[in-house]
């Protein structure tokens, strides 16, 4: 029985109907895959991206950032979010399509580190608000105290990913003399805890010790977050890709792409760290005929597959490290004891590595213990003794806190999922001292920060939570946990040798009043000398017993 | 000068307590000196303390009684020896406080008077022995007894019958003369403390007796009026203040001591070897305490063959063999006295053990009529 007429469309009805989507309806259906899925998440998401793109913005023109955010609670659903930086401020006609089009930017073509990769997240933001409130975008930029400041108000033609100038004006006054203002109303909430703003903004100032951060709340109050150090952090380079990261499908597009006409050039210039002899290494280990001469667009699947190879098997370079700019330990450190306060930090720093042809740097930062907990000091003259509050609650059968970093970015959400929290997991941290149910996070007063720093940092989804769990990133953030877990093994160890040993003192300590008291009695001291006796004792022993 | 001669000369037993107090003071105040010049001079104090293990105990054949080695303890403000450092030092104290007030403490009191030391109290009283022995052993190096230090036995000694008069001048009473052959059918106790008493006496040996019973027989039978001797009653292993009654005796009056105790390890090796010797966890006493010129009358192996004992002996218990043989291999006393040995050895193979009263298998008198004048005929044949 052929099916009845009408249950049936056709090939045409269908082609009728198959038209190309909009990345902005897309956004529109599909918002949470950016993270404007609630309004707590809207709001934190809208100031990240502002945050983001204003620090890189900032880093890039060569400026130390400073950046203010405001948020103000303008209905009882509705927010208004205004970031502002002292950057090099949007040439005018620029404005309105970083602003009003998805997929517009710098950043996703090249391959440098920065925060923002897709060119998605400011104008995504944008549109949340239009979408949620109706209201379009404010933006307010200056690039030189020569020009006034350019106001803009843009919304997104969602159907055509176009942006729509509402209105525009210079300001000739604007407070500023170079700097952009953004400001999006939208349904949002403003949040603590976890995934707070706050929280956001003092975890980016730990994690870019370079940079000041203010922040006004709904409530009026002012939180500055002061950078530490004053000096800007190394501008990264933008590099081709390393050849051990390649795979073949992408050679293949590269070879088909290049504008070098031979090989040789090919491989020297559109792949990092190749030069005259490993391009020669390559092409000799490839065999197939291949040459230095060979014409790129002609080398054939086979020969390409050759040549991906040989390029596995040739030893390389490692990529220059240059091209990455890890936060460093001097800044984690000093990032760390600003926002994080504690009673012990260590630190580690990997040298570049590989994933993809993409260069990465793993960084771990640990905090451990409170500045303000319980504890055992040691002072000049040898002598111990306990600082700190005892009714402080104990953190040791808390699982560890983790804060993750991409490109000094902090990951707020989904903060079980992804290549860290599954380096930390799979990490033993029962071999440093540390209980860890299995399947978990350790336990303990622990802060752990840990950065991943590359040319382009493999997100999960768009709306960057975690990062994809590559081999290569893997095995360097376990290696950079092991190297922190045994520092902390050794603090840890210290720390609990002080405790043991101020507990020997106190035990011995009590007996001194009586050794005192008796040697008083027999020999008919006074009072005042057997105090000064028992003061010498307690003296001789601090003297007397060494803490290693 | 010729004043201090005088003195010296007729120095009474209560002057002279009066003289050990001081030496003891003196004692005391020097060990506390030597804690506090050691703080001044910027060092963690340190007491030395005889080490008490067996394995620092000696004996010496020349000496004649057990000692303690040249090993110590050094007990300092460590967490292992700041608590008994402590201690040791509130004892002292307390004893100083007991020898100025002429007063005195039994082990069990003063554990009680720890009780009050806070962090120094003791949580059992075998704990405040071990450091009460330890004081003591310090102080023995001084030549002092635990009773000059103030702390006395629990118990008081045994008792006493015969050729004896025993001077007691301790205060407030004043001088009692008490005439050990004229308490009819009882007898004089040691008492716990020896430190007002001196002798008069006619005896020409003193004659140490394990049991109460053969004790009493002796005394109820007037032995002493045969022949002139100081009945002294142990009742098993000789307490503390017996074994120094018993040293007093011998030094004051110069008289040889005979032991008699029944014919079986225990009455060797325990109560003849502690009573001749010292004891090895008291070892720091013996100089104090033992009695080196002691000799054992009987009842000697050899007795159960000479006097026919043989069927009214009963066989050794493993216990008994045990001690006995332990005593031959382990004891220095035993293994420095061949005659010692070989005596064990043929109890050992006799398998036999016989009591004082075996004797009584000849008649209830017979170790009055016949056992003990014929071994007082030859005391060159007593066991050394």
């Amino acid at each position: 029985m052929p099916p009845s007429a009408a249950a049936r469309l056709d090939a045409r009805d269908l082609a009728s109907r198959q038209r190309s989507i909009s990345v902005s309806e897309f956004f529109l259906k599909n918002r949470h895959l950016l993270g404007f899925d609630s309004p707590g998440r809207a709001l934190l998401t809208a100031v990240k991206e502002a945050v983001d793109n204003a620090l890189d913005a900032c880093e890039e023109a060569g400026l130390l950032p400073e950046v203010w955010v405001e948020i103000e609670r303008t209905g009882d659903e509705t927010v208004r979010v205004a970031v502002e930086d002292n950057g090099p401020g949007i040439v005018e006609e620029q404005i309105a399509r970083i602003f009003g089009k998805l997929l517009y930017g710098s950043k996703f073509h090249q391959r440098a580190q920065s925060r923002g990769q897709q060119g998605m997240g400011i104008s995504a933001a944008g549109m949340y608000g239009q979408l949620t409130t109706g209201e379009p975008m404010r933006i307010v930029s200056r690039t030189t105290r020569r020009h006034p400041a350019r106001e803009r108000i843009v919304s997104i033609d969602a159907a055509k990913n176009r942006p729509e100038i509402h209105a525009r004006r210079d300001i000739e006054d604007w407070h500023r003399p170079h700097g952009t203002r953004v400001e999006i109303a939208m349904v949002g909430q403003y949040q603590h805890g976890a995934h707070s703003v706050p929280l956001y903004l003092k975890l980016t100032a730990a994690a870019n010790p370079h940079v000041t951060l203010h922040l006004t709340d709904p409530d009026g109050r002012t939180i500055t977050f002061a950078r530490t150090v004053r000096k800007k952090p190394p501008r990264p380079k933008r590099i081709q890709p390393h050849p051990h990261g390649v795979e073949l499908g992408q050679l293949i597009q590269m070879l088909k792409g290049t504008e070098a006409t031979h090989l040789g050039a090919f491989l020297r210039k559109d792949l990092s760290q190749v030069g005259k002899r490993t391009a020669k290494a390559i092409i000799e280990r490839a065999g197939q005929g291949l040459t230095a001469r060979s014409y790129c667009k002609r080398i054939a699947r086979e020969k390409a597959a050759a040549l991906h190879r040989a390029i596995e098997e040739t030893p390389i370079r490692s990529p220059s490290s240059d091209c990455v700019v890890p936060i460093g330990a001097a800044g984690l450190l000093r990032g760390l004891e600003q926002q994080l306060p504690a009673s012990f930090y260590t630190v580690a720093s990997r040298r570049p590595a590989v994933y993809r042809g993409n260069p990465f740097v793993v960084e771990v930062a640990l905090a451990w213990g409170r500045r303000d907990a319980a504890h055992v000091e040691i002072d000049e003259d040898g002598r111990l003794r306990e600082v700190g509050d005892p009714s402080e609650p104990d953190r040791a059968r808390q699982p560890a806190r983790l804060v993750r970093f991409a490109n000094r970015v902090p990951l707020l959400y989904k903060q079980s999922h992804g290549a860290i929290h599954r380096a930390v997991v799979e990490t033993n941290w029962r071999r440093y001292g540390l209980e860890q149910p299995s399947g978990s996070l350790p336990h303990g007063p622990m802060t752990l920060m840990v950065h991943v720093a590359s040319v382009w940092v493999p997100f999960t989804s768009e709306s960057k939570e975690a990062l994809a769990s590559y081999p290569e990133i893997l095995r360097e953030l376990s290696l950079a946990l092991q190297t922190v877990g045994r520092a902390l093994k050794k603090h840890v160890r210290h720390e609990r040798r002080l405790e043991r040993e101020l507990e020997k003192r106190v035990a011995i300590e009590r007996y001194l009043p009586h050794v005192a008291g008796a040697i008083g009695d027999i020999l008919a001291l006074p009072e005042g000398e057997r105090d000064a006796l028992v003061e010498r004792l307690d003296g001789l022993v601090h003297r007397a017993r060494k803490v290693a | 000068m010729a004043k201090k001669a005088k003195k010296a000369k007729k120095k009474s037993r209560t002057e002279e307590a009066a003289s050990k107090a001081e030496t003891t003071l003196r004692v005391i105040e020097r060990t506390a000196r030597r804690v506090l010049d050691a703080v001044k001079r910027g060092e963690l104090p340190k007491l030395a303390v005889p080490s008490r293990t067996l394995s620092n105990v000696i004996y010496e054949p020349d000496v004649g009684h057990f000692e303690l080695g040249g090993r110590t303890k050094a007990r300092s403000l460590d967490l292992r020896g700041a608590r008994p450092l402590a201690q040791t030092l509130r004892l002292l104290a307390l004893s100083k406080e007991l020898v100025e007030a002429d007063d005195f403490a039994t082990k069990r009191e003063a554990y009680y008077v720890a009780k009050g030391w806070g962090d120094c109290r003791f949580d059992e009283q075998s704990a405040s022995d071990a450091i009460l022995d330890d004081v003591e052993a310090l102080a023995a190096a001084d030549g002092l007894s635990r009773e000059a230090l103030g702390f006395v036995p629990e118990s008081h000694g045994g008792s006493v019958a015969g050729r004896l008069i025993v001077i007691d001048e301790t205060p407030p009473v004043g001088p009692v003369r008490v005439d050990c052959a004229a308490l009819g059918s009882g007898a004089y106790t040691v008492p716990r403390s020896l430190e007002h008493l001196s002798f008069e006496s006619d005896a020409e040996f003193v004659l140490a007796i394990e049991t109460g019973g053969m004790f009493q027989r002796l005394s109820h039978h007037r032995f002493f009026d045969r022949r002139p001797c100081i009945l002294l009653e142990m009742g098993g292993v000789p307490s503390r203040a017996t074994r120094r009654f018993a040293r007093q005796l011998v030094e004051q009056l110069s008289l040889p001591l005979y032991v008699f105790t029944d014919c079986d390890p225990y009455g060797f090796a325990n109560i003849y070897r502690t009573l001749k010797a010292g004891s090895g966890n008291a070892a720091h006493m013996s100089h104090l305490y033992a009695v080196p010129s002691a000799r054992f009358l009987g009842v000697t192996p050899r007795d159960i063959v000479d006097f026919g004992l043989e069927d009214a002996s009963q066989p050794l218990t493993d216990t008994d063999r045990k001690r006995g043989r332990d005593a031959i291999r382990n004891d220095p006393f035993f293994r420095a006295h061949p005659a010692w040995v070989d005596a064990i050895e043929e109890l050992l193979e006799m398998g036999v053990r016989a009591e004082q009263q075996a004797l009584a298998k000849w008649g209830l008198n017979f170790v009055i009529d016949e056992y003990l004048p014929r071994k007082l005929a030859a005391p060159d044949t007593f066991l050394p």
